[in-house]
């Protein structure tokens, strides 16, 4: 649809969240995982299933409530099936599940990763290849009689939005950034300059990660990533213990909430995604500097960080902020660390501590976390554990 | 920024100046619009792997950049270099390794591939393994540079690093519309104000051996190998399944104003982009073509005009019996007989095949070309018509036509759907 924003009469609207989708290792829904923030349990975490790597597994979900038929369950992958069920979950909390009328002029941007092999396929095709005369026709006649047609579906990164659509009935627009981290906070600050700017009225954003599987360790372990034997906080030991997750949010313009009803939890007051050359010494750390600053740290500022545990990058990020003196909490402490879904999760807790009026309690044994309860505006920052810094700003609405 | 500059809506006109493509036809536009115009097909029998015991052995790959296998992203980040480098030389914007705007990449989903696979398991040092043995192969550090190169943002990152495009590029993907969608986030962009230039492009060098298997486990490929370049038919009744193909396209998007000030040749109007998503199935479309309706409604609605407004329609075609006849149901809808009768469409698959993530990209840099040329690219292969979708399709042979708007088509498995209405200069 056209829209409003014209070049000499450009407008900026405020971008609320009025919904919330949330599901992890710490549990499913916003109590479930205030309840277990505020506690300041230990993270739930898994060393055995995949020793030496340490992963956050998923709770146990009744996926039925979100993805009532099988069908579509069995057409899904984990990671598709957390982030269908997420996003039911999100337009459920902001009142807008089953409208179709509101569903259809709906924009969706999902950040997704992709792929999960078919392990014994795999293997058992290896171990053929490794003793066969004709490996190229046995590879082939292999795949085209072992991999279930279904799976391609289940594995293009595009079909997380299709599920999303064909479940909840979310049309109005399907986009899909993939990119790691950043593909987070690029699908979340596109969503909220449209909404910004005019060009979309209402929009559905989020993204989804499962932890327990071993092709995304094998790939993250190619460069040493992964956090292997017992769980450390993210800025006390390198290596990312990556957490099964799915986070969606639901961004509105104000007018169009208003206009059915619907109260905000919080104020999305900002996105920005950056690239710092991090072949250049301190280039990280300032750009997190540089985010801070465009965020504003006024009293009453705190930090979620969405610190990945990647070596380099979070110890150049936990420098920037040990230097802000703001109270720092990070979501690896608690879910661990979703990749795509990470800054959203992030978001979700940010905007969950505004509209609770406190900050969750530090958690022990992290040098960055330190007492203090601000919890008037959030900075949510994402530094990617490859590429790309970001930064998004929650208010108290 | 004064009137002129600015749309019905009163948001900033956004032009191209600059268009990069590279197919099985060849590099470059000039090579390309030649071979189209002269109905020449790209696809081919696969010599790139091994064809034995594959139901379909043809493809559109683009097979004179490497002597040799090289992984999927560094075919899909060479033919996007190539086709970046083509539009930005013709924008004349910027200068070397430094392009003042925001890259918008379709790049196609990645992950290892056999080869590493195999060379994973050797490394084991063992047979027989499970796949949990390879973990430690890869955790010896001896395949390190691999991680980076098989992450979903490796091939944008390394074109931000080549063309020096500003902030962190966006790696995105809508299936096949994925091309017609990073124009798009161009064009809002643009629109926003956020910036005065972009550079989107779509991409796919992913013709590897599971790639084309899987595709062919969704029935989706045409298995007419015996005759390689009579194989995409797009709305013919023989049609039986598309081609998979490769290659590239780039478009420099720039402000009406910003390219006026600096005296850039403009190569046409980026009018308009609707989209909708289908909710019915996630390989077919809704039987009644609501989301295909409604998709090229937005876009006319989006850009201001009316289906009569238009000369030519750049089909996304695609040659499976689905589509064709779906994309059928959907123009009748929304430009009725009369009008659908008299409006030329054709499908640039029937020559390159299907470039998955890049045809989006392509289809639109080649409408352009239409526009600019006044001649309109046939659909070849058009020697059964199908009673049941009565199209002028321009059959095998180009034809000279004025031109002044354009609607592209482009409909992807998981229902995103995007069209985009594309015009000449402004008057």
């Amino acid at each position: 649809m056209p829209d409003a924003n014209a070049g000499r009469r450009r407008i900026h609207r405020d971008v609320w969240i009025t919904g919330i989708g949330l599901v992890s290792s710490l549990g499913e829904g916003l109590d479930a995982h205030w309840e277990a923030l505020a506690s300041g349990a230990l993270p739930a975490t898994d060393t055995a299933s995949y020793a030496p790597y340490v992963v956050h597994p998923l709770v146990k979900v009744n996926f039925d409530t979100q993805i009532p038929k099988k069908g579509d369950q069995r057409q899904m992958e984990p990671w598709q099936r957390i982030g269908t069920y997420a996003a039911g979950l999100a337009l459920d909390s902001a009142g807008i599940a089953k409208n179709t009328e509101i569903l259809s002029k709906t924009d969706m941007i999902v950040a997704a990763g992709g792929g999960e092999r078919d392990f014994a396929v795999d293997a058992s095709i290896l171990n053929e290849l490794s003793t066969s005369n004709d490996p190229g026709r046995l590879l082939n006649e292999r795949l085209l009689s072992d991999l279930r047609p279904t799976l391609s579906l289940a594995q293009l990164s595009n079909l997380l939005a299709g599920n999303i659509s064909i479940v909840h009935g979310v049309t109005g627009s399907s986009r899909t950034f993939m990119g790691e981290e950043s593909a987070g906070v690029d699908a979340t600050r596109v969503a909220y300059s449209r909404i910004a700017a005019g060009q979309s009225e209402i929009a559905l954003v989020g993204g989804a990660y499962n932890a327990e599987r071993e092709d995304t360790l094998l790939l993250n372990d190619l460069d040493n990533f992964c956090l292997k034997g017992e769980f450390k906080p993210v800025f006390a030991a390198p290596g990312i213990a990556s957490g099964s997750m799915g986070a969606f949010l639901v961004l509105e313009s104000p007018e169009h909430a208003t206009a059915r009803g619907a109260k905000p939890i919080a104020k999305l007051s900002g996105v920005w995604s950056e690239r710092a050359k991090r072949a250049v010494e301190g280039a990280v750390a300032e750009k997190v500097k540089a985010l801070l600053a465009t965020a504003g740290t006024p009293a009453g500022t705190a930090v979620i960080s969405g610190a990945t545990g990647g070596h380099d990058a979070t110890e150049a990020e936990r420098v920037a902020l040990a230097a802000s003196g703001l109270p720092v909490r990070a979501v690896a402490n608690r879910m661990g660390h979703g990749f795509e879904a990470q800054f959203i999760a992030g978001l979700a807790l940010a905007a969950l501590a505004v509209s609770k009026g406190t900050l969750f309690p530090p958690f022990t044994g992290d040098p960055l976390e330190q007492p203090g309860d601000a919890a008037e505006r959030i900075v949510v920052t994402q530094v990617g554990h490859w590429r790309g810094e970001g930064a998004g700003l929650v208010e108290k609405a | 920024m004064t009137q002129a500059h600015l749309d019905t809506f009163g948001r900033p006109i956004v032009v191209v100046t600059g268009i990069g493509i590279v197919t099985s036809l060849g590099q470059g536009k000039e090579d390309n619009w030649r071979r189209l115009t002269a109905g020449e097909s790209g696809i081919h029998t696969i010599t790139r792997f091994p064809i034995e015991g594959m139901r379909t052995t043809i493809a559109g790959t683009v097979d004179f950049l490497f002597d040799g296998r090289v992984a999927a992203p560094d075919l899909s980040e060479k033919l996007a270099t190539l086709a970046a480098e083509e539009a930005i030389a013709e924008s004349g914007i910027g200068s070397h390794g430094d392009f003042p705007g925001p890259l918008f990449a379709a790049v196609p989903p990645v992950e290892l591939e056999w080869p590493e696979r195999q060379q994973l398991a050797e490394a084991v040092g063992r047979y027989p393994i499970v796949y949990h043995d390879l973990l430690g192969a890869a955790a010896s550090g001896k395949f390190r540079p691999w991680h980076e190169r098989f992450l979903f943002g490796s091939v944008a990152d390394r074109l931000a690093d080549r063309f020096g495009t500003r902030g962190q590029p966006i790696s995105l993907s809508t299936a096949c519309a994925s091309g017609a969608t990073a124009i798009q986030l161009g064009v809002e962009a643009i629109r926003r104000g956020e910036t005065d230039v972009a550079l989107s492009l779509g991409t796919d060098g992913s013709v590897h051996p599971e790639a084309l298997i899987r595709f062919s486990l969704l029935s989706a490929l045409t298995t007419a190998n015996d005759n390689p370049e009579g194989a995409a038919r797009p709305f013919a009744k023989n049609r039986d399944g598309f081609v998979m193909a490769e290659g590239a396209a780039a478009l420099v998007l720039e402000s009406y104003e910003h390219a006026v000030a600096r005296g850039a040749k403009i190569l046409g109007v980026l009018e308009g982009c609707g989209e909708m998503a289908d909710n019915f199935h996630r390989t077919r479309s809704s039987p009644d073509g609501r989301p295909i309706i409604g998709c090229m409604t937005n876009a006319f609605a989006d850009a201001g005009v009316t289906p009569d407004d238009v000369d030519y329609i750049n089909a996304h075609g695609t040659s499976t019996p689905e589509n064709d006849r779906m994309e059928y149901v959907g123009m009748k809808a929304v430009f009725g007989d009369e009008k659908l009768a008299q409006t030329p469409i054709s499908s640039n698959k029937s020559m390159i095949g299907h470039t998955l993530t890049a045809a989006g990209a392509i289809e639109a840099a080649v409408s352009l070309l239409t526009i600019a040329n006044g001649r309109i690219p046939p659909t070849i292969n058009y020697n059964i018509p199908d009673p049941a979708i009565p199209l002028d399709v321009v059959p095998n042979v180009a034809r000279d036509a004025q031109v002044r708007r354009v609607i592209s088509n482009s409909f992807g498995f998981g229902g995103q759907n995007v069209c985009l209405v594309l015009a000449g200069e402004p008057a």
